[in-house]
């Protein structure tokens, strides 16, 4: 059966995911180490040694996601974010930057590595240096390939493959993505934060809602239409005299069809987005992917979706695995 | 559980109407009590608001006559009752039914606001701060209640439970283990 790996902001997030099926969780530390450093999220040191354990009397495994860009001279805070993770027991490592990927190899060698999709490996020549170079074991793949790409890097590849299969989609190569800095000084590469909330204003305006970040008006959202979370990639902007998403339409990503193809692409483990989402949610996207997976596993058909209510944009999308063009 | 708007029922106005006549101040006693104990049982909750621990947030139902000031506080917390809305640093709001689903995790607090059943004002990243910490706590407030009825509890268990039942309002916590200290049944 393919791995399910599962979101998990908080430690209630954690034990409803692992309730619910999930194979693996994810998680990390509240503060800039994790690309999720949202306000009232992520685990303290003692937090994650509480959830590893409970996922491993489970039977479930926990992922420590460090997966931002060590800044000079503060280095020190993110090779302490991997040594207190292996202290915890977690079961294995996210990281995205080189000079981390090797630190991790050299002190903590026993310690499982996973690449993150905030290193934007999406050659084999490239996953092929950091597993060889740094044993580093599964590479969580970047969400702009299709399925047929997938399938002639896992070829060609000495490491396991993990792809995103639902939730919120980044459009731009992850990690080298600057438009978040550009509106606010933050960046989810050296901050955590991709669009931080504080940054982030909503307006009333007559009966629409204007979405507002770093003083930029991303969205203004008629009444009772779908409001998104103001993302520069997800904007509607109006250029050229032409209104519209100009990037990216805000459509969460929803691959649940797609599995069985993944499956023939040679994919070791599906990943669900959502690490700010709420336990409700958890639960609720583990176990219709648990039946997902075994299903597929049994030779059975996907069981038809019921999760497009809980993305953004209420619409889903199939992303870069089956591209399209408009 | 879901996050769409169709399925959160919104309180009938014969039964609101009668809090407009209803003294503010014991309301706000009494909910002042609720929250202390849980935040004495929860202490993560202020721990989770991290820098936001001082900010003033208002929890608005908006089919209610009522909004709530919240004063969060590790041993001092304190909720005042307003007619109109009041001044706070952030506010929360929405159907009484969504707030109260998104404390019990029967509802998703993003996809709420995506479908605009949950609306957010002011400092966008306190009212995230309070959103997670209060999910993360896995809040009973139908079970807190009852605890404080002290011996009248037996009788106010079946009754909030024959109501939530009836209403379709998660009174308790949606995920609440048979039996739990928490739990109603």
């Amino acid at each position: 059966m393919m791995e399910l790996v599962c979101p998990a902001g908080t430690p209630a997030a954690l034990r409803a995911a692992v309730e619910a099926g999930a194979h693996a969780v994810y998680c990390g530390f509240a503060d800039e180490t994790n690309a999720r450093n949202f306000p009232g999220l992520n685990f303290s040191r003692a937090e994650l040694a509480e959830g590893a354990a409970f996922a491993h009397r489970q039977g479930a495994k926990v992922l420590v996601a460090i997966n931002t860009f060590p800044q000079a001279g503060r280095q020190a805070l993110w090779h302490r974010a991997v040594a207190d993770a292996a202290a915890a027991g977690a079961d294995a490592v996210i990281l995205a930057d080189l000079g981390l990927v090797a630190h991790a190899a050299e002190a903590h060698p026993g310690l499982r590595r996973h690449l993150s999709v905030q290193a934007a490996a999406a050659n084999p020549d490239v996953i092929n240096f950091y597993a060889e170079t740094f044993g580093v074991r599964r590479v969580v793949l970047p969400r702009v390939l299709s399925v047929a790409e997938i399938a002639a890097i896992n070829r060609e590849i000495d490491a396991e493959s993990e792809v995103f299969v639902f939730g919120g989609l980044c459009v731009m190569a992850e990690g080298r993505c600057a438009l978040s800095s550009y509106a606010t000084g933050l960046s989810p590469n050296m901050n955590g934060v991709c669009s931080p909330p504080s940054h982030v204003v909503y307006a009333e305006e007559g009966a629409a809602l204007a979405a507002r970040l770093g003083g930029f008006t991303i969205q203004r959202s008629a009444k009772g239409a779908p409001a998104p979370y103001p993302t520069l990639c997800k904007g509607c902007f109006t250029s050229a005299g032409t209104t519209g998403h100009v990037f990216e339409d805000p459509a969460s990503l929803d691959a649940s069809e797609l599995i069985p193809a993944l499956a023939g692409a040679g994919v070791t483990a599906l990943k669900i987005e959502g690490r700010q989402r709420s336990r409700a949610y958890v639960k609720e996207v583990v176990k219709s992917f648990r039946a997902a997976v075994e299903a597929v596993a049994t030779g059975r058909p996907v069981p038809a979706g019921q999760l497009a209510r809980l993305s953004e944009g209420q619409a889903a999308t199939t992303g870069a695995y089956a591209k399209t063009w408009r | 559980m879901s996050g769409h708007a169709p399925e959160i029922p919104v309180f009938p106005r014969l039964l609101t109407q009668p809090l407009r006549l209803l003294p503010l101040q014991p309301m706000a006693a009494a909910l002042t009590l609720v929250a202390r104990r849980l935040i004495q049982r929860h202490p993560s909750l202020i721990a989770r608001l991290g820098g936001h621990a001082a900010a003033r947030f208002a929890i608005d139902p908006t089919d209610l006559p009522l909004t709530l000031l919240l004063y969060p506080h590790p041993t001092h917390t304190r909720i005042e009752l307003h007619r109109g809305v009041p001044e706070s640093d952030a506010r929360i709001a929405g159907p009484l039914a969504a707030l109260l689903g998104l404390v019990h995790g029967a509802y998703d607090g993003d996809a709420l606001f995506f479908s605009r059943d949950l609306v957010i004002a002011g400092d966008t990243s306190a009212a995230l701060a309070l959103r997670n910490a209060i999910d993360d706590a896995e809040l009973d407030l139908g079970g807190e209640i009852a605890v404080l009825a002290g011996p009248f509890r037996p009788v106010l268990l079946p009754l909030i439970e024959a109501a939530q039942r009836i209403t379709g309002v998660a009174l308790t916590r949606a995920d609440a283990l048979p039996g739990g200290e928490e739990g109603l049944a």
